[in-house]
């Protein structure tokens, strides 16, 4: 029933949007419309784009992504972790991190630019920033909750100090790393396609900036349309992932186990 | 049952090395409270804890029992005074230790057998041989078939199994525990003592215990020892001359546990009152 309404609304909305536009009450030239931006994306995957196929750019930006996502991710969670475990680092850092994390990220793209070039690894490079700092401050909390009565155990088990951060630190904080990754890889691809859109050659990005110059909403509808698909298809992998490495969790409705 | 890494299981060891004997002397132990002032928490305490022996602390609340158990075991130090085992100052965590704490210390994202299995893992046992070793404990406190189930999916009861398993497995010579039953309601706490005392007889450690529970503490100790409350010293040692083995849910009712329970009680009461008052009069 639920679905059925979801459906409904978008409909709905696809509908009067059409509407507005075939009734001339909104120009077409500025706002678009969803046959004209259907028209785009057919156009796109049967004709290809004119940097390549539609697959090519999608590949493009999806790499960026991906890569930007796993860099982000690792630094971010094992800079996290060791500065949730050892306090001075901590103290010593905070004001750096603080600050870094208060430049307009998306102005620092255009320094990577001027960095790393036109190619992919700046795009690569933007995203790992977007994506570090969230990862990072989850990490970093969640490796400071961690139950002082767990690590005392387990070392009073035998673990080593790297026996405790690996098996007591990093599970006891995974629900607050699980938690940052969706938003990380949704930082990821909004990383490569806005670098891109700030100069690239190839990937989604590119094809949104030059429909953009071309004045061509549906061109930029189209880019969206096909970035969101991919944002979300990756959103269904990990929320699976997440059920996998979480099911050690009492389920939300049932807060006592009876046997 | 020894293995390449030199790690024992546990079985009937008592005929091989006796376990350590447990020493404390002149033990004290100072915090800093929240206004910044000192605060004593222990004061002169000596104890000692012959070996194989129970031997079970019991005093009013917040007298400093816990730091007792934590100091021991390596996770504080004590402000003045030593603490040997064997006549050896301790350093950090000995191996030779075990701690069964208050609040589930079973980590809740590993399945029953890895955390029975954490212990020797830890210790460099390899996989195989650990889990062999780790199904044996479950079969012997009554887990079997629960090897594959995450700690939520247990009861109180359940979980405490798992604890003890997890603690055992490493054949500590030194048990400490934490009142280990507290969470349980009466019945199961019962149970849980009688089968507490079956295991450890069979493993021939020395074992201090820290409990509220004077019925457990009888039934339960060779020795009970009466700590005053803060700054916490010893009061008064009683010998438990109960003959062993016990039957934890029975023992109570013989007319020696009886005798017993009032000479204790009436030592412990005084410090219970005290201790009681001071909490609830503001300074």
């Amino acid at each position: 029933m639920i679905i059925g309404i979801q459906v409904t609304l978008l409909v709905g909305a696809l509908g009067i949007w059409q509407a507005l536009a075939s009734t001339h009450t909104i120009d077409v030239f500025f706002y678009g419309d969803p046959a004209g931006t259907w028209r785009q994306l057919m156009d796109w995957i049967h004709g290809g784009t004119t940097e390549g196929p539609l697959w090519q750019q999608i590949w493009v930006t999806l790499q960026e992504a991906l890569l930007g996502f796993v860099i982000g991710v690792v630094l971010g969670v094992v800079c996290g972790i060791v500065l949730g475990r050892v306090k001075l680092l901590s103290e010593i850092l905070a004001v750096y991190i603080g600050a870094f994390n208060s430049i307009p990220r998306i102005v620092l793209g255009s320094i990577f630019i001027i960095w790393f070039g036109l190619g992919m690894q700046s795009k690569i490079a933007l995203a790992v920033l977007l994506i570090f700092f969230n990862v990072f401050f989850n990490a970093f909390q969640g490796a400071r909750e961690v139950d002082g009565g767990l690590i005392a155990n387990a070392k009073l088990l035998g673990a080593s100090r790297l026996d405790v951060i690996l098996q007591v630190v990093v599970p006891s904080a995974f629900s607050w790393i699980i938690a940052s990754l969706r938003v990380a890889f949704g930082l990821a691809i909004t990383g490569s396609v806005v670098g891109e859109m700030l100069g690239a050659q190839q990937g989604l990005g590119t094809l949104i900036s030059q429909a953009q110059g071309n004045f061509n909403p549906n061109g930029v509808y189209a880019g969206l349309l096909v970035t969101t698909i991919v944002a979300l298809g990756a959103e269904g992998l990990i929320t699976l992932a997440e059920r996998r490495l979480l099911r050690w969790r009492p389920p939300r409705h049932a807060l006592e186990a009876e046997t | 049952m020894g293995s390449s890494t030199g790690f024992e299981a546990a079985g009937p060891d008592r005929l091989r090395k006796p376990p350590p004997l447990l020493a404390l002397n002149g033990v004290s132990k100072r915090f800093r409270g929240p206004d910044g002032r000192a605060h004593t928490a222990l004061e002169a305490v000596d104890l000692t804890v012959a070996p194989g022996r129970f031997c079970v602390l019991i005093g009013p609340t917040g007298c400093g029992k816990s730091t007792i158990l934590s100091m021991i075991a390596g996770l504080a130090r004590p402000s003045e005074g030593s603490i040997l085992i064997d006549g050896q100052p301790v350093l950090g965590s000995d191996p030779r230790t075990g701690f069964m704490f208050q609040n589930d210390a079973v980590f809740p994202w590993k399945t029953v057998l890895s955390n029975v299995m954490a212990g020797p893992r830890f210790r460099g046992v390899p996989k195989r041989e650990a889990a062999e070793l780790a199904r044996d404990w479950l079969r012997r406190v009554g887990l079997s078939g629960f090897e594959t189930y995450f700690p939520y999916q247990l009861s109180g009861g359940m979980r405490k199994r798992v604890a003890l398993a997890q603690t055992l497995i490493n054949n500590p010579q030194i048990l400490l525990m934490d009142e280990p039953f507290s969470g349980l309601d009466a019945q199961t706490r019962q149970i849980m003592s009688e089968e507490l005392l079956g295991l450890w007889e069979q493993l021939g450690a020395s074992v201090l215990m820290v409990t509220h529970d004077l019925e457990e503490a009888i039934a339960l100790a060779d020795t009970v020892v009466v700590l005053t409350a803060g700054p916490a010293t010893v009061k008064k040692e009683f010998t438990v001359d109960l003959p062993r083995p016990r039957r934890v849910r029975e023992v109570r009712f013989q007319p020696r546990f009886v005798e017993l329970h009032e000479q204790i009680w009436s030592c412990l009461s005084e410090e219970v009152s005290l201790a009681y008052a001071r909490a609830t009069t503001s300074p």
